[in-house]
């Protein structure tokens, strides 16, 4: 009986590489089947990527040493045979993808906004920074800071936003309608379930109204009907109209996602802060707020990734984003025929703003253990 | 309510457009000028991210007429959806987007074409191994055709007048009937004539494709302006028509200042030396000949943007002048 008590080991089947391989790859015979078909399609794709993209990519020089600056020069069209993609045409235009038009002499400006920015996100991201407290007062001056900076006044020279192009106006626009719509989004969950009806109705009647029409009408909207219902010699700035319409639009979605996560919240959270005294402003300040907006990061974050990709549509009304100067740079006859490398470029930013969020949010739900129930039933 | 602010605000409008043009460009300090998103040949930012193309010497032509400055200027793109409400906002103080000048844009929407900088027309492209010298040979053919455009009506009434066959492929943009051609997907692409240049040149070796003669369509391509600002739709037209008559006269930006003291009378008015034609259109008297100077006359720009010699190839065509074949023709200089 006495060899029964002993501590038997797992299989060895189970275990180290081969029991993991086992178990997640060659379980059973449709399994097995699916992984060989998957490497067999990995084994042709990969190699022929890195080829394309690395190995025999151009980046400034062609394969003769000379340096590119038309098609004709890439590799590839110089000798079919020869050669994978062209980056140098991202490395010809790479200012014009990052600034646009801005001004060479005014550019430092915008670099200085871009560090700005990282130094304003850290606290918001990484709740443990020290001096964190003096950090928030930075992040909430940001954005008058970066608005002079940008455009100009208090001593800096205009830069009129129709030379703005690229990632600053990716980001400009990204980030002002998170940023934006977050506490617009709130109000108007909070206005919807309010008991007082003129408020309720209002808040419904704006996010269905939003929510029912294309982000493509509302921006048509905003740039062509705005300036008809302003007064006469008021002129709105073609951004600030794109603005508006994006932060309408991103806060009526928002304001969808944080009445999910509110109505999740059970009664009982609702009842115990009332019989404490709390006003209402205090009840969802400190007690429904921070968990319904705790259980929301998920799809809070997936309509900011929504809409990071979908400011690309400004191209529509006539604003050069990252997209948009990639297309410009296709119709110069200089580099007619590189799309695969311009389009490939602008993906590749693209999935590091969003694959970055996405991974932000993953760290912020394990941190806040967000899974858990939180308690209460 | 808002129906009645709407109106009132383009009743409002509509007075407030007649203002004049012209002395809002000089108080500004800059011209803006509506151009694409990027075409190319017309209007592309090249890598300084400066704008080149022949719609955009248009913007500085008119821009070298008003100041005698090129570079005052502001471009502000436009997309096919956006380009006429920009204009008649007054956002824009003319277009140059290689727009087709038809009736319903002339009359109904309330512009003023003020002439003809380019002549496109609907053509066909098919590869050179095809064998094929002339569209009525196509028959039976697979045409790759852009969905509820001009094209696929124009395409549909050629076959039929001659009598031959057809299988549309349809297709969404430009990049994808260049894919589906490329791909033999398709035997043919069919599109506006500079279009298919620009999509020939794209190819990796633009020598396997060729384009066929036949143009099926009209698409005089020009600037525009609103409606009932006379003066300032003169101040365009004249920059355009001085390009073309500088052409007509042999006078480049090279040899503009040799040309001062021609003996011929036409350049001399052209050049502002004799005449007052510069004071009637309220510029300054040499507005013509800085014109020639910074851009230079129309063939100058023809060439360095979509002549010959560039990867666009397109012949002179239609755009010769009616003297060489062409019918690019400019009311007299008097």
């Amino acid at each position: 009986m006495n060899e029964m008590n002993e501590v038997r080991k797992p299989p060895v089947a189970t275990t180290g590489i081969i029991g993991w391989l086992r178990i997640n790859l060659f379980f059973n015979w449709t399994n097995s089947l699916i992984t060989l078909f998957v490497i067999y399609c990995l084994y042709q794709f990969i190699p022929w990527i890195l080829d394309w993209t690395i190995f025999s990519a151009d980046f400034k020089y062609n394969y003769l040493g000379e340096q590119i600056t038309n098609q004709e020069m890439c590799s590839r069209n110089l000798d079919p045979e020869n050669g994978g993609a062209c980056w140098a045409v991202i490395y010809v235009r790479f200012y014009q993808f990052i600034y646009g038009f801005y001004p060479k002499v005014e550019v430092w400006r915008v670099n200085l906004a871009y560090v700005m920015l990282a130094f304003a996100l850290l606290p918001l991201l990484y709740a443990k920074l020290p001096y964190r407290k003096y950090f928030l007062y930075f992040t909430y001056i940001f954005p008058v800071i970066a608005y002079f900076l940008l455009n100009g006044g208090l001593g800096f020279t205009e830069v009129s936003t129709n030379k703005w192009g690229g990632l600053l106006v990716t980001l400009v626009l990204g980030c002002t309608g998170i940023a934006l719509a977050f506490p617009i989004g709130i109000m108007l969950a909070l206005g919807r379930r309010s008991k007082l009806p003129v408020i309720s109705m209002m808040c419904t009647l704006f996010i269905e109204f939003i929510r029912g029409v294309p982000l493509i009408t509302l921006l048509f909207f905003g740039m062509v009907m705005l300036p008809l219902f302003l007064p006469e010699g008021i002129d709105m700035d073609g951004l600030v109209r794109v603005l508006v319409a994006v932060t309408l639009f991103q806060s009526a979605y928002m304001a969808e996602v944080i009445r999910g996560g509110l109505q999740a919240i059970p009664p009982g959270q609702y009842e115990a802060a009332k019989s404490l005294g709390m006003s209402y402003w205090r009840m969802n300040l400190l007690i429904i707020l921070p968990q319904a907006i705790r259980i929301s990061i998920p799809p809070i974050v997936n309509t900011s990734i929504g809409l990071f990709k979908d400011t690309t549509l400004v191209i529509i009304v006539g604003i050069l984003d990252l997209l948009g100067i990639g297309r410009g740079t296709l119709a110069d006859t200089n580099w007619l025929g590189l799309s695969y490398e311009i389009y490939f470029f602008v993906s590749l930013v693209f999935f590091i703003f969003t694959f970055g969020m996405s991974r932000y949010s993953l760290y912020l739900e394990k941190k806040l253990k967000t899974g858990i129930n939180m308690g209460a039933d | 309510m808002k129906k009645l602010l709407s109106i009132f605000a383009v009743v409002a409008f509509a007075f407030s457009a007649h203002a004049g043009t012209l002395d809002d460009v000089k108080n500004r300090g800059f011209l803006k000028c509506g151009v694409t998103t990027g075409l190319a040949g017309f209007a592309a930012p090249d890598d300084s991210g400066e704008w080149a193309g022949l719609d955009a010497d248009m913007c500085r032509a008119v821009a070298v007429a008003v100041f005698g400055d090129r570079s005052k200027v502001e471009f502000i793109t436009t997309t096919g959806k956006s380009r006429f409400p920009t204009l008649a906002s007054g956002e824009v103080d003319m277009l140059a987007r290689n727009t087709t000048w038809t009736i319903s844009r002339d009359v109904n929407l309330g512009f003023e074409f003020v002439g003809v900088n380019f002549y496109d027309g609907q053509g066909f492209m098919v590869p050179s191994a095809l064998g094929v010298s002339s569209a009525t040979e196509l028959d039976g053919a697979t045409v790759c055709i852009q969905t509820g455009t001009t094209t696929e009506l124009n395409l549909a009434d050629f076959f039929r007048l001659n009598g031959i066959s057809y299988e549309a492929l349809p297709i969404e943009t430009n990049d994808e009937g260049k894919e589906n051609l490329f791909a033999g997907r398709c035997d043919v692409y069919t599109t506006d004539a500079s279009g298919l240049s620009s999509t020939r040149a794209a190819a990796s070796n633009p020598d396997k494709w060729v384009v066929l003669p036949e143009i099926i369509s009209k698409e005089p391509l020009g600037p525009l302006v609103r409606h009932g600002d006379h003066q300032w739709g003169d101040v365009v037209r004249w920059s355009l028509n001085a390009m073309i008559i500088a052409e007509e006269l042999g006078i480049t930006s090279e040899n503009v200042d040799a040309q001062m003291s021609s003996n011929v009378p036409e350049v001399l008015r052209l050049l502002g030396v004799e005449g007052n034609y510069g004071e009637m259109l309220e510029l300054s008297n040499d507005w013509a000949y800085q014109i020639i100077k910074q851009i230079g006359n129309y063939s100058e720009s023809y060439e360095a943007n979509v002549g010959p010699d560039t990867p666009l190839e397109i012949a002179r065509g239609l755009n010769a002048l009616w003297t060489q074949g062409g019918i690019l023709y400019a009311p007299p200089f008097r």
